[in-house]
């Protein structure tokens, strides 16, 4: 389930899901803020995490992208994340790293995934560690998934 | 001569040896639900392999056991909330069926209000939104302070504005720990025509409760928050009240005579009793009563005379409890109060054992997720009390919750989880 074999639940807790990627985007959100263009919100009402995502399409491909919204380190770090990976990609570029990346965080088989194509969204991979926090997780991504639909609200639910 | 052993107290209770995550368990969320003493667990064991049958007494020899184990648990129940009457107390499936159920058999007109406070329980809202909106009549909040208090002030306004019609409260907040004063606000709620429902559910395990005292017209419990089984609550309403209202569930056992030409109903509190009810966890209930009432007499040496006993005994137990809780929470604040960037949420003056807090660096999620990694439960999100977080301008809280059983080393291993989230998030 770690990265590192025979990790205590602790330590799974404090290295892999707080680990440094995530508490840097935590504390310094990258791409906070709104654009003039597609945007839908995500709501979780079992927590109250909430985020709105927004972005514009030129030619194609996704040029600016941003998020605003209040919520646990792990929705935060995600969704700011997020806005790095799928910038500068087409929307089927960007459902495509969605899929794989909802797979990661979903995947409680315990086989090690291969985090290589990734890049930065593998530091979220600890989440699926902890089922509980998934949602937490995908939330900012079902948000983008509804505004690149032209729908206005999603929900983890 | 009062003791409060703890150890002993600890010792009844099988599940606080747990471990989480190789952790010893400390247990901080009793106001969610809270633990079951070995005496309920027996009694639930000893019910179905020595007595299960369905009551309303059938002919056969366990129904006449169950039928009276069932009413012998109701009448607990009378003394445990000082009601006048056994049948005045109405067995349910939680305290949130109670207030559904007194909501759904109010006579509201259009025009009609209903008032309730800013902090209360979702469960104390959404009733009487239900009922009012399909009568046309209004629900209003009546304000609290800032440190988490009822304005008594606009309460007083709300009432003399006229027409309401029911005032529903909470007797101690899930989300604050604030106590409030029902009694006061039931006078006066009754000085302007008005009923009183007092949701009792925090107050169950927190506090000596005395229905006729504070002249409730209505008051709720849930039991499975005064370490009785989940599935259970009770509803006590004065006679003539529960006598004028329809029916809530139609079915078996609430009926006199049933045909297709009309049927009447029996008289309460069977009328509100449709169907089987959860048998065992209502006799559960009681033993968990008789458990609070036999560790009052243990604990002040004393022995009553059989009549007065269960309710002499349940007075001593709160009593012992109620100065324990004092010296906990005072204990628990203090060392809250070393944690940096820790503000308290709910600082009233007379408050129960319910610690809400939030960190400036940090998220409860991420706080309870960490909490846990170190074998602390605590509760973090909105606790079903969304306008009272709007009201002071939050999404969140955690919430720390105490009971009998709580001891000072659960508090200190709260307080060095909250430094190692201070560590990583701070």
């Amino acid at each position: 389930m770690a990265s590192e074999p025979n990790l205590s639940y602790e330590e799974v807790v404090i290295r892999e899901l707080y680990e440094e990627t995530i508490l840097d985007h935590n504390r310094r959100p990258r791409n906070r803020g709104h654009i003039d263009g597609l945007k839908a919100e995500g709501y979780n009402p079992l927590c109250g995490d909430q985020v709105e995502v927004s972005l514009r399409i030129t030619d194609g491909i996704i040029d600016a992208i941003a998020f605003e919204g209040h919520g646990c380190a792990i929705s935060v770090a995600s969704a700011s994340l997020m806005t790095e990976a799928v910038k500068g990609k087409s929307p089927e570029e960007a459902k495509a790293i969605m899929r794989r990346f909802q797979a990661l965080v979903t995947d409680t088989s315990g086989i090690e995934p291969d985090l290589d194509e990734f890049g930065d969204l593998a530091a979220l991979a600890g989440v699926r560690a902890l089922p509980v926090r998934i949602k937490c997780a995908t939330l900012p991504w079902h948000a983008l998934l509804a505004a690149l639909a032209g729908d206005t609200a999603a929900t983890t639910e | 001569m009062r003791s409060f052993d703890l150890d002993a107290i600890r010792k009844e209770f099988p599940i606080l040896s747990e471990e989480v995550h190789g952790k010893p368990l400390a247990y901080l969320d009793n106001a969610a639900t809270s633990q079951k003493p070995a005496a309920v667990l027996d009694r639930l064991d000893h019910y179905y392999k020595h007595e299960n049958a369905n009551i309303h007494r059938g002919v056969h020899h366990l129904s006449q056991i169950a039928s009276k184990a069932y009413d012998d648990a109701r009448k607990s129940v009378q003394t445990f909330l000082g009601a006048a009457e056994d049948a005045e107390v109405i067995f349910t499936k939680g305290c949130t069926e109670g207030i559904n159920l007194v909501a759904n058999g109010l006579f509201l007109s259009p025009g009609d209000r209903i008032l309730i406070s800013t902090m209360e329980h979702h469960s104390n809202i959404v009733p009487w939104q239900i009922a009012a909106q399909k009568a046309g009549a209004t629900v209003e909040p009546i304000p609290i302070s800032d440190i988490g208090e009822i304005d008594l002030e606009a309460y007083r306004a709300l009432l003399a504005q006229g027409n309401v019609k029911l005032v529903a409260i909470v007797h101690i907040s899930n989300g604050l720990g604030t106590i409030n004063p029902v009694k006061e606000m039931a006078a006066l709620a009754h000085a302007h025509g008005a009923m009183i429902l007092v949701d009792g559910a925090q107050a169950g395990p927190h506090r000596r409760i005395d229905v006729q005292d504070i002249d409730a017209d209505f008051y709720t419990l849930s039991c499975h928050k005064i370490y009785a089984p989940t599935g259970v609550g009770a509803l006590y309403g004065k006679r003539a009240l529960l006598e004028q209202m329809p029916p809530y569930q139609g079915g078996g056992d609430m009926i006199w005579q049933v045909s297709f030409a009309g049927t009447t109903y029996a008289p309460i509190p069977r009328k509100f009793e449709a169907g089987t009810p959860n048998i065992a966890g209502v006799i559960g209930f009681d033993a968990a009563i008789r458990f609070l009432s036999d560790f009052g007499l243990k604990s002040s040496g004393s022995s009553s005379d059989e009549e007065n006993r269960l309710g002499k005994g349940l007075d001593l137990a709160f009593d012992v409890l109620e100065e324990r809780e004092r010296s906990l929470t005072a204990y628990a604040t203090e060392r809250l109060s070393e944690v940096p960037g820790l503000t308290l949420i709910g600082t009233a003056p007379n408050k129960a054992g319910v610690l809400a807090f939030v960190l400036d660096y940090a998220h409860p999620h991420d706080i309870g997720t960490i909490l846990d990694s170190e074998g602390v439960a605590v509760r973090t999100g909105h606790h079903c009390c969304q306008p009272l977080m709007k009201r002071f301008g939050l999404g969140a809280t955690t919430r720390a919750s105490l009971a009998m059983y709580t001891a000072e080393w659960e508090i200190d291993n709260l307080i060095r989880g909250l430094q190692r989230v201070r560590a990583i998030f701070g």
